[in-house]
């Protein structure tokens, strides 16, 4: 092993020996606990670093650990694929992961369950690595699989409450949709091309039938719905805001559901060459980003409009990578990582101040008392605007610009008024806790948080005001993109550009959108030009279908969840208790009237024995002498 | 040399010895029959070894006086175990081997 591979394998090793500990040790650690998990995840940051910076001054390599699974033809091993894309998900991955270790020190200090978490945590970003590094569809398929189940025990996290440990079986449950489809395409790409080696499998690609890699395309994107909460599978995304609110940030914002659009940019050459399966993907996408801020609009929860806006915004990511917009997508994924994270921290921080209220209506008025939180809440708001120069404005333009140059003039369209909406209830957010008046409980002590969650705090919001130059306009000439676009460049390109509008042109509307969102925002909730109430009733049917999810949850309840329900009961109550019941208690009774007959053979008298003996004797004798 | 009239009496000895083993009722006769019917297949063997000019035939019947004359001292064991159970030897009391 030299210095490169060594390289590569202290990055997932760190994490995984810091969920090892905790889990084991944790109860002796005490508050130590939290310093060993972040100090972990900053060590492997630090070789993310060293990494990157190695990749990025000479090329990518891969690095075996050792055979994992030789039979016959069946090779695979545990082995890490390093390119551009890899070490960028990595630095990003790792450097989130490390800020939301940290916060959480102060924030889940004193929970019962603090090693817990970290040791959850700490297992969590090892599999997120290995994910990422992974160069083999079947160890992606293993750590997709980890991924989804760190997010199901920290959903869970405070299990004794029953909304939680509901939510986490709820997320668990809707992941195995997907990953039900994402399996079969494994299965699938291993029977038509005999390998699973990323490499391999993308080479063959061309060669395969239109037919067989749509259907393999399509399966793959199952996975990715699922995990990255894209209709029709978003509806796990809101519920999982129950548990602790650094996990909404690191698993539910950054890191974790970005794993399906991840998935697509790595699968690159596999969708390139479906285009169908490429449309599939961005119109899904489109029509998530719609809906989702849509539903976005007149929630309460601050939890749950920050995780509709991140269905929201994965939705913009799935729309670039499906128009063959691969760097655009990654670099919406990364600006997007930074100040969705950022959000859900000060969302976490409010929180905090507010003994645990999340209620929009039972704030306001905050900004005076936590500074902090509300500039940095700010920061990132208006990265999720598109307002310049913040990072959102240069990720989310590139990709809308694509849309139009490209082409799909509908998921423009819809871009753009998501657009809109999405300024107008994140601000909807900021003038009704921070601004205007105050609606806290008095009993309620607010207080700015402490250090050592502020300062991760202010590190993402400078990071999220600043990380957005590297894709300075226009995109395609852009240091992000320059740096990317050598790794997509064996996919088929199957939309080219029909129009060359300027990118100025294009971001200004979009730019315009965001504001206009702003300012309608600032004239509901702060200038209050409006009634509100009075538009709720004008717009009654719209207000009640955003307000109720669309309706959802209640008709998977009656389409799925009730016939299920009912059909289980069935199974329960009639199967079980008649059919396979009757027929193992029936076959028991049969042998037992059976043999109580039979038992009367043997009387107990010597002599009927002897008898018996002899006739059988006799019988053989004469068996043998016939025969 | 006429082995048939050996193995007739051989025969007939046997039969009586089973006969007797399956219709009395007294331990003792039981274990009685049951000897007849040993010595009836000693016969047998003596019978066709002399018939054969083997000897093989003599030495299995010294085997099997042998193995007898063990089997009647447990037989014999038997008996007076059972009847100190009992208080007799009607071998009709011999009936809880059963379900």
């Amino acid at each position: 092993m030299d210095t490169k591979d060594l390289l590569v394998w202290s990055i997932p090793f760190f994490p995984m020996l810091g969920a090892i500990l905790l889990g084991v040790f944790g109860k002796y650690l005490k508050n130590y606990a939290g310093y060993i998990g972040s100090i972990s995840i900053v060590i492997s940051f630090l070789f993310s670093v060293a990494l990157f910076i190695t990749v990025a001054s000479t090329h990518g390599f891969t690095a075996i650990l050792y055979p994992w699974i030789y039979a016959s033809t069946f090779k695979t091993n545990i082995s890490t694929y390093i390119d551009r894309l890899s070490v960028i998900m990595l630095v990003m991955v790792t450097g989130v992961s490390a800020l939301v270790h940290i916060y959480s020190i102060g924030y889940m200090k004193g929970d019962k369950g603090f090693a817990r978490y970290f040791s959850y945590m700490n297992l969590f970003v090892f599999s997120m690595i290995m994910l990422v590094l992974a160069n083999n569809f079947l160890l992606l398929y293993v750590f997709w699989e980890a991924v989804g189940f760190c997010s199901y025990i920290l959903i869970g996290f405070w299990y004794e409450k029953k909304s939680a440990s509901d939510a986490a079986k709820k997320a668990f449950i809707v992941n195995r949709v997907g990953d039900f489809g994402f399996g079969l395409g494994v299965m699938l790409i291993f029977v038509s091309t005999g390998t699973l080696n990323y490499t391999s499998v993308f080479g063959m690609m061309p060669s395969l039938p239109g037919y067989l890699v749509t259907i393999i395309a399509l399966l793959l994107f199952a996975g990715a719905v699922g995990k990255s909460a894209q209709f029709p599978l978003h509806i796990w995304l809101p519920d999982a805001m129950e548990g602790p609110t650094p996990v909404s940030s690191l698993i539910h914002a950054a890191t974790m559901v970005t794993a399906g659009v991840y998935l697509v940019a790595r699968c690159h050459v596999i969708f390139s060459y479906s285009p169908f399966a490429s449309h599939v993907v961005a119109y899904i996408g489109g029509f998530t980003a719609f809906l989702a801020a849509f539903i976005a609009l007149t929630q309460y929860d601050i939890k749950r409009i920050i995780a509709y806006s991140t269905i929201s915004q994965l939705g913009y990511m799935f729309m670039a990578v499906g128009i063959g917009s691969y760097a655009a997508g990654i670099f919406h994924l990364i600006s997007h990582a930074v100040f969705k994270g950022l959000l859900f921290l000060t969302a976490g921080s409010v929180m905090h101040a507010m003994s645990g209220e999340l209620d929009l209506r039972k704030m306001g008025k905050l900004y005076s008392k936590m500074k902090i939180t509300a500039v940095t809440f700010i920061v990132g708001a208006l990265a999720l605007s598109g307002i310049p120069p913040f990072s959102g404005f240069f990720s989310k333009d590139a990709i809308l610009a694509d849309t139009f140059n490209k082409g799909y003039y509908i998921l423009w369209i819809m871009g753009e008024v998501t657009a809109f909406m999405t300024a107008f209830y994140i601000f909807r957010i900021i003038f009704r806790v921070f601004f205007g008046e105050s609606h806290v409980d008095p009993s309620v002590h607010v207080h700015e948080s402490s250090k050592v969650m502020t300062i991760p705090m202010i590190i993402l919001a400078s990071l999220a005001a600043v990380v957005g130059f590297i894709g300075i306009p226009p995109f395609d000439h852009s240091l992000f993109y320059l740096f990317l676009h050598r790794d997509f460049q064996n996919s088929f390109v199957f939309s080219p550009f029909v129009n060359y509008y300027p990118w100025f042109l294009l971001s200004s509307i979009s730019v315009l959108a965001g504001a206009l969102g702003i300012y309608t925002a600032y004239l509901f909730y702060i200038k209050q030009a409006f009634d509100t109430e009075k538009i709720k009733r004008i717009f009654k049917p719209v207000y009640e279908l955003s307000f109720n999810k669309v309706y959802i949850d209640e008709i998977y309840d009656q389409l799925i969840v009730t016939p299920l329900k009912n059909f289980s009961v069935y199974l329960w109550r009639v199967v079980d208790t008649f059919v396979i019941d009757g027929a193992v208690n029936g076959l028991a009774q049969g042998f037992a009237s059976f043999s109580g007959r039979v038992r009367r053979v043997q009387n107990g008298m010597v002599m009927s024995y002897a008898l018996t003996l002899m006739i059988g004797v006799i019988a053989l004798l004469a068996y043998y002498f016939i025969k | 040399m006429d082995i048939n009239a050996y193995l007739i009496v051989a025969g007939i000895l046997f039969s009586i010895g089973g006969l007797g083993v399956l219709i009395r009722k007294n331990l003792i006769v039981v274990f009685m029959s049951l000897e007849l019917m040993f010595n009836a297949a000693n016969l047998g063997f003596v019978a066709v070894s002399g018939y054969l000019n083997l000897i093989s035939g003599d030495i299995f019947v010294i085997f099997v006086m042998v193995v007898a004359a063990a089997e009647a001292a447990i037989a014999l064991g038997i008996a007076i175990a059972f009847y100190r159970e009992k208080g007799t030897i009607n071998i009709d009391k011999a009936n809880e081997l059963k379900w």
